[in-house]
């Protein structure tokens, strides 16, 4: 009995191990190609505007309520202490080390990488990645390369958005309740803010982008047949890339924390 | 219409299939198949559903990689051959998809335009218009050329997905079903624009069909492609020449006995 208990058991992480490798595989094969000529400098913009253009109503709003919120949450416990007046720091710190990269991200993970995720499943599943390979181009410079390059551009540049937006909805908070000039917030933000914190952010953003566009691609690239493996597709990039966004960016937190010591 | 056939050249075959197989996990698709496609032939490919027709011209095209056996198109190796001369010769071979395959983010125009943009970098604008026009004009859809392929019928479709292969001039064309699913006036303007291309580009051609209809108007030799195998090979009247009950079914159907 316990035997035949552990059979699907095996099969799962027997299945597991062979995405693996093929991820494996799959990212390999973009740091091969990325390289090589022909550029489809052309089709990277595109993606980025895409990408980056497209998101940014939705990333606005996000923004700007986590920078409101966020300051509104924070404001009581620093009130306890009579430490109102650090809130601009605090704001500052939380926003460029943690919140701005992390929001751009999840919210990345939910409107990009579903919509690569679907765009390239059902190329693969009506047969256009196919016909795009006998026509003498290749689909995964044309498809995969440009759209994993424009989200690992993109989501950076998204992200110091983020923290713009955000931090600019935390000063009306501040502004109405502390009575804070925009000069006086804005010099005391800044000045909690190191290089590292920006070289954090920026590193995030990065991984986070690459990550977004490489689990959607690879979803979609290797989708299985039908509407339904679409469906998949889209389904599991999200889920993969908020999965992976979460354990990088406690890697990541780790390093930073190694380096500031 | 009959076909006269005189322009093709029994010598100089463009496609060798010699002892191919192919199977997927426990299903065996193909199981040795011997295929020659000669220099300005139509050479019509008919079996059942399921039998390995667009799996084989998968394998010609290098979309998929025999188990065992040798390719060979326009005198090279296809399995042999790097990424880079892979992509050289499929400029060659012209893959209209069973199901059209348009780039259903593009407009028809873009559609036509993706490969020769792609392949020929320093063609002027001016003369890829022209291109553009031309094919599409040659399939008859000229109108449609700032359409989405959602906007088209299944029929316009096909004859885009045709016009596409052909802006590259291929010396080869592979047609995987042109005429499923449409109706009878648009099936013979299909057969129409195949023999046409065979005409007017010089094209060495494989056409895939369960309509013999087309078969028969269209095929300067036909093959039937069997249990893995091919083995009946020979002109219309002489495959159906037969009281085989594998391949009886075909012609009574489509002749309505
Ligand atoms: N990439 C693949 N992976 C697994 N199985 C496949 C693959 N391609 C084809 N097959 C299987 O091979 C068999 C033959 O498929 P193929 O598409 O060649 O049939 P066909 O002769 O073209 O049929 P139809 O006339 O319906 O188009 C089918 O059973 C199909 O499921
Ligand atoms: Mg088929």
């Amino acid at each position: 009995m316990p035997l035949l208990a552990q059979l699907p058991m095996m099969k799962k992480i027997q299945r597991t191990l062979i995405e693996l490798a093929n991820i494996h595989r799959f990212v390999m094969r973009f740091f091969r190609e990325v390289f090589m000529p022909p550029y489809e400098i052309k089709e990277i913009i595109r993606q980025c505007y895409v990408v980056g253009w497209k998101s940014l109503p939705l990333i606005s709003l996000t923004g700007f309520i986590t920078g409101v919120v966020f300051t509104n949450q924070s404001r009581p416990s620093l009130a306890e202490f009579g430490a109102t007046s650090w809130l601009p720091a605090l704001i500052s710190i939380a926003i460029i080390r943690a919140l701005a990269p992390l929001v751009t991200a999840l919210i990345a993970s939910g409107k990009v990488g579903s919509q690569i995720g679907a765009e390239l499943g059902s190329m693969k599943v009506t047969e256009q990645i196919d016909a795009m390979e006998v026509s003498g181009t290749n689909p995964f410079k044309f498809l995969v390369v440009s759209r994993v390059l424009a989200t690992t551009i993109s989501i950076p540049i998204l992200s110091f958005y983020t923290a713009a937006v955000g931090l600019f909805g935390a000063f009306l908070s501040v502004n109405q309740h502390e009575d804070t000039s925009f000069r006086v917030y804005f010099d005391q933000v800044f000045e909690a803010v190191t290089y590292l914190d920006v070289f954090s952010l920026v590193l995030k953003a990065v991984v986070f982008g690459f990550t977004i566009g490489i689990v959607g691609c690879y979803q979609g690239y290797h989708s299985s047949k039908g509407t339904e493996g679409v469906g998949r597709a889209a389904n599991w990039a999200v889920v993969m890339s908020m999965f992976l966004v979460f354990i990088e960016e406690i890697l990541i937190v780790q390093i930073i924390q190694a380096m500031r010591a | 219409m009959l076909k006269t056939g005189g322009h093709i050249d029994y010598s100089t075959p463009v496609i060798s299939v010699r002892g191919v197989s192919k199977s997927f996990g426990d299903l065996h698709v193909l199981r040795g198949v011997d295929m020659d496609l000669f220099k300005g032939e139509n050479l019509v490919v008919l079996g059942r559903s399921g039998t390995g027709k667009s799996v084989l011209i998968k394998l010609i095209s290098g979309l998929l990689e025999p188990d065992i056996g040798s390719i060979e198109v326009l005198g090279e190796q296809v399995d042999e051959l790097d990424d880079k001369a892979l992509r050289q010769l499929r400029l060659k071979i012209g893959f209209s998809f069973q199901n059209s395959a348009l780039y259903d983010s593009m407009t028809v125009r873009e559609n036509l335009e993706f490969p020769l943009v792609r392949n020929k970098r320093n063609l002027s604008r001016a003369a890829i218009n022209r291109e553009v026009e031309d094919v599409l004009d040659a399939v008859g859809l000229l109108h449609t050329i700032n359409q989405m392929p959602s906007e088209l019928s299944g029929g316009q479709r096909k004859r885009i997905g045709i016009a596409r292969t052909l802006i590259l001039r291929p010396e080869i064309m592979l047609y995987d079903e042109p005429t499923a699913g449409l109706d009878p006036i648009t099936c013979i303007e299909i057969n129409g624009l195949i023999n046409e291309v065979q005409e007017k580009y010089k094209t060495s051609s494989i056409i895939i069909t369960h309509d013999l209809a087309c078969a028969k108007s269209v095929g300067d030799r036909i093959v039937m492609l069997l249990e893995g195998r091919f083995e009946r090979e020979g002109s219309f009247d002489e495959i159906f020449d037969t009281d085989d009950g594998r391949v009886k079914p075909f012609y009574d159907y489509n002749f309505i006995k």
